[in-house]
């Protein structure tokens, strides 16, 4: 199950997800290699967020296959049948995963450090005192080193925005989430968190990243998807996708976006 | 009155805002007057009055008050106070246990696990605390030994003692009260931070253990104090099954020296110092759970 240079990350093969008759994902085939950023842009209900949350198991999927790090998702093959995983197999597969909420989802009782070091002390029973000098780093990466001991509503939204992408990188993931990680931010806050995930990005992080910042997917994406109605309706480089759009659908929403 | 009629226009026309710029800045210096509430004076001098009026009724009525004082630190008393405060403590404790356990089980997605914390709930709510306390006090009646056959028995009669009786009584019954309020609890935490705990690699025991139930706990201490307040005060149902605690204690020596208003406000006297030490440690918990939920949350 070890995973070559040339096996994808993440690999999906017609992955169907639905909530009783809504059908949110109508087959969602795709590979994504190590090092690249997928942005995947899409009208609001398109199942973008929805496929990002397949992949870490926060939904099960319906029907199809998905893989990460070569293993498959929530399901074990014996003889010809998928038997479902138990929870704690599933917490152990999430471990491969970082995801960065729209909201941010910072635990409220802790402080930004305890934010940080709770996954690695609790979940991977790593020593404290080196998880807290791993923290206080990667609180500085992010530019808040000063605020290791203020807690979550101490701090502005993009401010709260970088300790949770902080929370995400302590526990070493090969893949970091990204769920609409600027769409709750004041206009001003935008930037300073975009600024993070475009070094992280630099820094050869495999991402997938769910945006309406069509700058940033043109600026960082390696490649961008468009998803509407729960299908994929094109998927390139951003350039081909954003400047030279193939589908009506995909011209209708950047034009929109665009403003 | 000619005057009085032309003043109101004329306060009218002083509340707009001046048209020139002198006027506009000397308004700006004005001294603020702080509002005079004059209606708290008058209602605090009313109940002053009327707690003069309630004590002295008090002082004159047919109450031996030296009695109180006798009695208030009696040994009778005073075990009964002991007696009292320790089954609270114990039956509470055991009621927070079964409760959170039961909240855990209710909401878990395993049906079994789930119904069976149902059928608890409804079960001891269901009946009357006092029923359940006979029912416990004479068990021996429909098992006369107990225990694991061939390896330990007993007579039920020797182990079911009053205090065993309340104990189970009073903290069964307040488990299945007390996991409605851990429910109410542990819905009340956004389901991001569940989600946020899961992305992190949590199995869901963890999860609740460390970020779910910390959280609840804001919403959980009130009502909990309050139950513990009122399992203070349910103690006293205990004296049924003979259970030596305070009241029992204080109308077995009413029944011997006829001083029962006495001994009764004896007794009232503790579980208002009980209940009021119970309330500050309250506080000083609820402080403690505020951690992280600013200022408003903090608040008494």
């Amino acid at each position: 199950m070890s995973m070559s240079a040339t096996q994808p990350l993440v690999r999906a093969v017609d992955v169907h997800k639905r909530f009783g008759e809504f059908h949110a994902l109508h087959g969602i085939t795709l590979d994504i290699a190590p090092g690249e950023v997928l942005c995947v842009i899409g009208p609001s209900g398109s199942g973008k967020s929805t496929f990002l949350r397949c992949i870490n198991q926060l939904e099960s999927v319906s029907d199809g296959a998905l893989w990460v790090g070569g293993e498959l998702v929530g399901f074990r093959r014996v003889g010809d049948k998928l038997h479902a995983l138990s929870e704690t197999e599933i917490a152990r597969q999430r471990l491969k995963t970082g995801m960065v909420f729209q909201r941010f989802n910072l635990f409220p009782h802790m402080t930004v450090l305890e934010n940080v070091t709770e996954g690695p002390v609790q979940v991977l029973k790593r020593p404290r005192a080196e998880v807290v000098a791993e923290a206080r780093a990667l609180l500085d990466r992010v530019g808040l080193a000063a605020k290791c001991d203020a807690f979550p509503i101490e701090l502005s939204g993009g401010q709260q925005q970088r300790v949770a992408i902080a929370r995400a990188l302590a526990m070493k993931p090969q893949l970091m989430l990204f769920d609409e990680p600027t769409s709750a931010l004041d206009p001003e806050l935008v930037g300073e968190v975009l600024a993070v995930m475009r070094d992280l990005a630099k820094s050869g992080m495999t991402m997938v990243v769910v945006t309406h910042e069509l700058g940033f997917a043109r600026e960082v994406a390696t490649r961008v998807m468009f998803m509407d109605q729960g299908r994929v309706v094109e998927t390139g480089t951003p350039e081909q996708v954003l400047s030279t759009p193939q589908h009506a659908r995909t011209r209708e929403f950047i034009s929109a976006v665009r403003g | 009155m000619l005057s009085a009629s032309a003043a109101a226009p004329a306060d009218k026309a002083a509340d707009a805002a001046p048209a020139d710029a002198a006027e506009l800045g000397s308004i700006s210096h004005l001294k603020h007057v702080p509002r005079r509430y004059w209606g708290r004076y008058l209602a605090t001098a009313l109940i002053v009055i009327a707690l003069l009026f309630v004590a002295n009724a008090f002082a004159h009525g047919k109450i031996e008050w030296s009695y109180v004082a006798k009695f208030l630190t009696a040994q009778s008393i005073l075990t009964g106070l002991v007696n009292t405060v320790v089954m609270s403590i114990l039956a509470m404790a055991l009621g927070i246990v079964l409760g959170v356990v039961t909240a855990v089980m209710r909401l878990s997605t395993n049906p079994v696990l789930s119904w069976v914390a149902r059928g608890y709930t409804w079960l001891f709510r269901g009946t009357p605390v006092i029923l359940q306390l006979l029912l416990w006090f004479n068990l021996a009646l429909v098992f006369p030994t107990i225990g694991l056959p061939g390896v330990w028995e007993t007579r039920t009669v020797d182990l079911m003692t009053p205090f065993l009786a309340a104990l189970m009584g009073l903290g069964i019954n307040q488990g299945a009260y007390t996991s409605e309020v851990v429910r109410a609890g542990l819905l009340s935490v956004d389901v991001g931070q569940y989600e946020a705990a899961k992305a992190i690699g949590m199995p869901r025991l963890l999860a609740l253990r460390r970020i779910i139930l910390p959280q609840a706990m804001r919403v959980i201490i009130p009502p909990i104090g309050n139950e513990f307040v009122g399992m203070i005060k349910l103690t006293s149902l205990a004296s049924v099954i003979q259970y030596a605690e305070m009241l029992h204690n204080a109308q077995n020596i009413y029944y011997a020296n006829a001083r029962v208003i006495e001994l009764l406000i004896v007794a009232g006297i503790w579980y208002v110092v009980v209940v009021t030490v119970l309330s500050l440690v309250q506080s000083r918990i609820e402080l403690f759970y505020a951690r992280g939920a600013g200022r408003a949350a903090a608040r008494q």
